[in-house]
């Protein structure tokens, strides 16, 4: 496993922030909604977190937490992903070429 | 085994930040959801040969995936698009809820450990980035589905107890305390009171906040949920979850403060007054009366002039009447009416909100504009239409200081020639505020219900 204690996942925190903040300084408003849900959507990544700590639960009690874990994550991304992409799939542009 | 599963980390996390670039613009947004959703996929099936994920809870994991899997997607093939806000705050709190549980796992594995604290099994520095996360994940949770009952119109109240602000302090207290006693205990007890004090001080938190900051607020949870994942993260030492959860922590809390300038209100402001239960101000009683017409002579009204502005608002969503209303403005076009679309940073329920209904609808993008880009054409224009619209065209938001919603930056739709407003009935906006557009000499009301009035619309103008 890669070590990502202490400062290098200081830098990590930082760099990452600012690359969310770059990504949406340039959104034009009509974007806001699906853009709230698209990034919803990949907080959906908390599921791989939880297999993991599912994965290593012990105890029933663990384990009880640990399914909660994932099937919270799993509804986030999927849900996440389906609404988001039905948001967009509603996108046209009145000139046809990008259809 | 374990390189490649990094390695796998490492690809998804490129393909979020791209495919959330891809999304901040209307010509790419497809593509780029459709990557993150290749790295959502990648990343998850590479956890299956993550060192961690031994053989005896495959199984758990698997119907865990399944059915948490199954409801979302069934629950969003089948929402409304109208009622798309709240699921996002459902989805969002999902998230929220998932990040504290994992918290909730690692904490009960460093309380039984044998080295006596939580503290001292996980490395302090951990167990400070693991409660922190907790907190944040637990008050998303709570917070999102209060937020989804009260855009669901399922929870009215404004208020559980007497004193609330104490209450929200008090609870903030000690859940600060049972974080300090988590930090040096070895038993489950200050675990579990931990949680409940942390869920119960995000339903206290949100319940006072009034419905027309609810998005600004789930916003803010959805930032929140992000920053929960990131400190996750480090908790389980997976960079996948720190990038992606920083990145959607930034942008969010970004977006959140994006919002609240567009309602010119500050996130201050939002969280700790509740807007809703703003009196409002005597001297806001508006003069004048309201002159009606009906929806033939609205009709008339546009199909004889140069150029329309429409202001479409959420009570158009609710009345499922803008599929009638494309059909009525290709009408108009046919009769060489220059026709716009001017939309508020918050119609609808949040920001774009409207644009996505419209969109649904079948009206191009490039028919819509923002205020800013529309403000100064309404003293050019013959006959703004309002439809379902209320705060966000009410005069008094530049002109009466003691308004509530003083400040806020409206649509200028009364410095138009005519203005015909579509309006259910007699009553004030979701503030509660009175609007004095209402009562201006060149403002004609039809009273009805927006699909109702706009097929008659369409009627007239086709026998024009």
């Amino acid at each position: 496993m890669i070590e990502v204690g202490g400062l290098v996942a200081l830098y990590v925190f930082m760099l990452a922030a600012v690359a969310g903040y770059e990504v949406i300084t340039r959104v034009p408003v009509i974007l806001h909604t699906p853009l709230m849900s698209g990034s919803n959507f990949i907080h959906g990544i908390v599921v791989v977190g939880a297999m993991v700590a599912l994965g290593v639960a012990e105890t029933p009690m663990e384990q009880a937490v640990g399914f909660i874990a994932v099937l919270l994550g799993a509804a986030n991304a999927v849900g996440g992903y389906v609404v988001t992409e039905r948001m967009l799939d509603m996108f046209k542009s009145s000139k046809k070429e990008d259809g | 085994m374990s390189v490649l599963v990094q390695l796998s980390y490492f690809v998804a996390s490129i393909l979020f930040i791209f495919g959330l670039k891809a999304m901040s613009s209307p010509v790419t947004a497809r593509k780029g959801v459709m990557w993150a959703g290749v790295g959502m996929v990648l990343a998850t099936v590479a956890t299956f040969g993550h060192p961690s994920v031994g053989m005896e809870n495959l199984t758990l994991i698997l119907i865990a995936l399944a059915i948490g899997g199954a409801f979302a997607w069934y629950t969003a093939v089948k929402v409304q698009m109208t009622e798309m806000p709240q699921m996002v705050a459902v989805y969002n709190g999902l998230g929220g809820g998932s990040a504290g549980a994992i918290a909730a796992v690692s904490l009960m594995q460093g309380a039984r450990s044998d080295e006596g604290s939580v503290a001292a099994a996980m490395g302090s520095d951990v167990a400070l980035l693991a409660l922190l996360g907790a907190v944040i994940g637990s008050v998303a949770f709570s917070g999102s589905m209060v937020a989804w009952a009260k855009l669901d119109e399922r929870l009215k109240r404004s208020t559980l107890v007497e004193k609330h602000q104490q209450w929200n302090i008090a609870l903030a207290v000690i859940t600060l305390i049972l974080a300090f006693w988590v930090f040096h205990t070895g038993s489950g007890l200050p675990i579990l009171l931990f949680f409940v004090a942390a869920l119960a001080l995000g339903i206290f938190i949100t319940v006072p906040i009034g419905g027309a900051d609810m998005p600004v607020v789930i916003s803010l949870f959805n930032a929140l949920t992000g920053l929960a994942v990131g400190f996750k993260g480090y908790v389980l030492g997976n960079l996948a979850l720190i990038i992606a959860g920083t990145v959607v922590g930034a942008a969010g809390l970004l977006l959140t403060f994006l919002m609240a300038k567009a309602m010119n209100r500050s996130l201050v402001n939002i969280l700790f007054s509740g807007f809703g239960a703003a009196p409002p101000s005597a001297e806001s009683e508006a003069e004048g009366e309201m002159k009606e017409v009906g929806a033939a002579d609205g009709a008339y009204m546009m199909g004889y002039s140069d150029r329309v502005i429409i202001v479409p608002g959420y009570g158009l969503a609710v009345a499922q009447a803008q599929h009638k209303l494309w059909e009525m403005v290709e009408l108009l076009q046919k009769h060489d009416v220059d026709v716009k679309f001017a939309i508020h940073p918050v119609a609808g329920r949040m920001p774009g909100h409207m644009n996505v209904l419209l969109a649904e609808a079948g009206v191009p993008y490039d028919m819509i504009f923002d205020m800013d880009e529309i403000n100064e054409e309404f003293e050019d224009t013959d006959v703004v239409l309002v439809i379902g619209a209320n705060d966000v065209v009410n005069p008094a938001a530049r002109e009466d200081e003691g308004s509530p919603i003083y400040g806020m930056p409206i649509l200028n739709v009364d410095y138009a020639d005519q203005v015909l407003v579509v309006k259910r009935g007699r009553g004030a906006g979701f503030s509660g505020v009175e609007n004095k557009l209402f009562f201006r000499d060149n403002t004609r009301m039809v009273f009805g219900d927006a699909q109702k009035v706009v097929s008659e619309m369409v009627q007239t103008v086709k026998g024009m």
